[in-house]
């Protein structure tokens, strides 16, 4: 997995609540067997009209925004499926951290998975870097997962909470499934004594 | 010993390792698959050279992407995307070794179905799928989330999940539902009270009279639909109804082993002094048959009321509103049971189980479909078919006009050649009105099967209870 540690980017602002994962990557392109080249489908269907053309005023087309590295966006972001075909189209746009009120429980850790910073922040604070995304290009936000802050364009500094698990792993990049067949012991005892105390299972 | 919830118990006997931080490994005992989430995981595996650890628990159903009509066996039937994934599966399914019903085996259905109907979904266990609505299995007293593929693939390799513990709340619905009123009703009325992310972080137990009413097909749509609520899981006690539901499954404990199940199993309950994060409570009585009116599962009011208009909300719910009525092309003030449709789809993991196309065909029952409206019903599995064909039921569905589908997830998200048009508008008994959820620029009312029954004879949105 890609490593997060700093992060100087471009803001998107998508200021809409309950942006699920539907919007973020439509069911038609869920039909790969990859994880590869789903950014040009990133929110799809608001971002291409019925003939394939772009849609000028969506944000990820208008000029300042295309090499966005950071969306800003409303309440409740990612939520519905479990789909990780939506971090995964997210990550091939470029864009490697998400700011939200708040954040669907599966599509949260669907990020940490993919080198992607979710990060939720008081609705206050994010109409600040809401407004800050909303100046385009000029304004770069910067993310500094070590220290855990956020520091707009006008120099507000904001800090926020990640659980230190995932932190170390987003920071270090480490993968999971290594992490864990480290405890093959633990799970081996489990299993063991469960087998013992639930045989029906 | 403190007192706990049954989250409380059912996580403390699954907990095979924990970090000094609270980082747990949970152990998984049953893991279902399907086409869509999966393929990605089995490559994973197969590049780091890795095996399924716990293959017999393992189970696997292709089920988004087939289509419900006759010969999908062929994959000359399906779209080459679709035909790769299910082959996929296929190749997988038999390379790792793993449990296995294809679309030509008459158990196959919504991997949702299935894992109840065969019995591989039983009280205290923990149940993961790369399907969000997982959640419905939690009305056994399972344990039972969605997770993503990266997730999907850590199960498979570990049989466990790394999680931190939720927090707990309490959904208790007191007293008796009124005639008319169902699960759907009950399940749509707590995401409208709570809201949509109301239920991000905690684990949901629901309780109290008209939930222990409910049959196991009404507790698994409630259970489907904790999701919606942004709810990593939702949770019923088993009681007799649940052990009764369980006797006999394929896959569930027979003799000595169901002796002992059934003892622990009646341990699976909320202590009366456990603490709750949150508590809500709906008065049964309260509850009307309700429909969805935008593209948020929280967007849902009674039959009886009107469109909404965005001045009636606040904050970020303003735009969004606006937004729903543009995209959904209703005008504030309109009742809702003036609200004409196109479609009507009855099935899903939702609603697709006997029950529900028991109660469908009841009201429609020597009716017929209005004039022009399309109207399809897609058993939950190839069982539930069996049945409601040996019930009746699939003919007064068909005597109805409506199409008479093979199982499958169908209409619900799309994925399959049944889709809305754009500019359609759909009364769906699925769990999400999503912006084209079911089709680009379709329109979709959510409710339960009697009201997606009532509705498909008089072509709007209907009061079932006029029809009773």
């Amino acid at each position: 997995m890609d490593k997060f540690t700093t992060l100087s980017g471009i803001a998107a602002p998508l200021p809409l609540v309950n942006i699920d994962t539907d919007m973020i990557i439509p069911k038609q392109f869920l039909k790969t067997i990859k994880r590869s080249g789903l950014g040009v489908n990133l929110f799809d269907e608001m971002r291409y009209d019925d003939d394939r053309a772009e849609i000028a005023d969506f944000v990820l087309n208008q000029p300042q925004y295309r090499e966005a590295q950071i969306l800003v966006a409303g309440d409740n972001f990612g939520c519905g499926s479990s789909r990780e075909h939506a971090p995964w189209a997210i990550k091939d746009f470029g864009i490697t951290c998400v700011i939200a009120p708040s954040f669907a429980d599966i599509f949260y850790n669907n990020c940490f998975k993919n080198g992607i910073l979710p990060i939720a922040l008081p609705q206050e604070q994010v109409d600040v870097l809401m407004k800050d995304a909303e100046k385009g290009s000029n304004a770069r936000i910067e993310v500094d997962l070590a220290a855990q802050t956020i520091t707009s364009s006008d120099g507000d500094v904001f800090s926020f909470e990640v659980d230190s698990f995932k932190k170390h792993c987003l920071m270090n990049g480490l993968d999971d499934i290594g992490l864990t067949m480290e405890k093959a012991a633990s799970i081996d005892t489990f299993e063991a004594s469960a087998a013992q105390a639930r045989p029906w299972v | 010993m403190s007192p706990k919830t049954l989250y409380d118990k059912i996580w403390d006997a699954h907990v095979a390792h924990e970090a000094e931080d609270g980082t747990c490994l949970l152990y998984i005992d049953r893991h279902l698959v399907h086409e869509v989430t999966s393929p990605q995981a089995f490559e994973g595996l197969r590049m780091a050279g890795r095996q399924v650890r716990r293959p017999d628990q393992t189970i696997a159903v292709p089920d988004h992407n087939v289509p419900t009509t006759a010969g999908r066996e062929d994959p000359a039937n399906m779209t080459e995307d679709s035909a790769i994934q299910v082959a996929a599966l296929d190749k997988n399914a038999k390379d790792f070794g793993i449990h296995y019903y294809p679309v030509s085996d008459v158990r196959q259905g919504i991997v949702h179905i299935v894992g109840p109907e065969q019995g591989w979904t039983l009280p205290g266990m923990t149940v993961v799928c790369g399907d969000s609505h997982t959640a419905t299995h939690g009305a056994f007293g399972a344990l039972a989330h969605g997770i993503g593929t990266s997730e999907v693939e850590h199960v498979l390799a570990t049989q466990t999940l790394i999680q931190k513990k939720s927090k707990n709340m309490k959904v208790e619905i007191t007293g008796k539902l009124r005639p008319g009123v169902t699960a759907k009703d009950i399940t749509l009325s707590v995401i409208g009270a709570t809201g949509t992310a109301g239920g991000t972080g905690y684990v949901i137990e629901y309780c109290g009279e008209a939930i222990r009413d409910l049959s196991m097909e009404g507790r698994m749509t409630v259970c489907n639909m904790a999701i919606e609520g942004g709810a990593r899981a939702g949770l019923i006690a088993p009681d007799e109804k649940t052990f009764e539901y369980c006797t006999g499954r394929p896959h569930a404990p027979k003799g000595a082993q169901w002796e002992a199940a059934l003892a622990w199993w009646k341990t699976l309950y909320s202590d009366d002094d456990a603490h709750w994060d949150q508590v809500i409570t709906l008065k049964g009585e309260d509850i009307a048959p309700v429909v969805t009116w935008g593209t948020s599962p929280e967007d849902v009011l009674p039959i009886t009321a009107k469109v909404p208009a965005s001045s009636d909300f606040e904050g970020g719910k303003v735009g969004a509103a606006q937004r729903s009525l543009e995209y959904m092309d209703l005008t504030p003030g309109t009742p809702l049971s003036d609200i004409e449709i196109d479609t009507v789809f009855i099935g899903s993991c939702t609603n697709g189980r006997i029950e529900d196309l028991r109660a469908a065909a009841e009201i429609l029952k020597g009716k017929k479909k209005k004039d022009g409206l399309r109207a399809m019903v897609v058993p939950g599995s190839g069982l539930v078919r069996a049945q409601a064909e040996e019930e009746g039921l699939a003919d007064i569905f068909k005597e109805a006009g409506f199409e008479w589908r093979l199982a499958g997830c169908s209409m619900c998200l799309a994925m399959n050649p049944d889709q809305l048009a754009p500019g359609e508008r759909c009364a769906a008994t699925s769990n999400r009105n999503f912006e084209g959820r079911q089709g680009r620029g379709g329109r979709t009312h959510l409710m339960s099967p009697a009201m997606a029954a009532a509705a498909a004879i008089t072509g709007k949105l209907t009061d079932v209870r006029e029809m009773m």
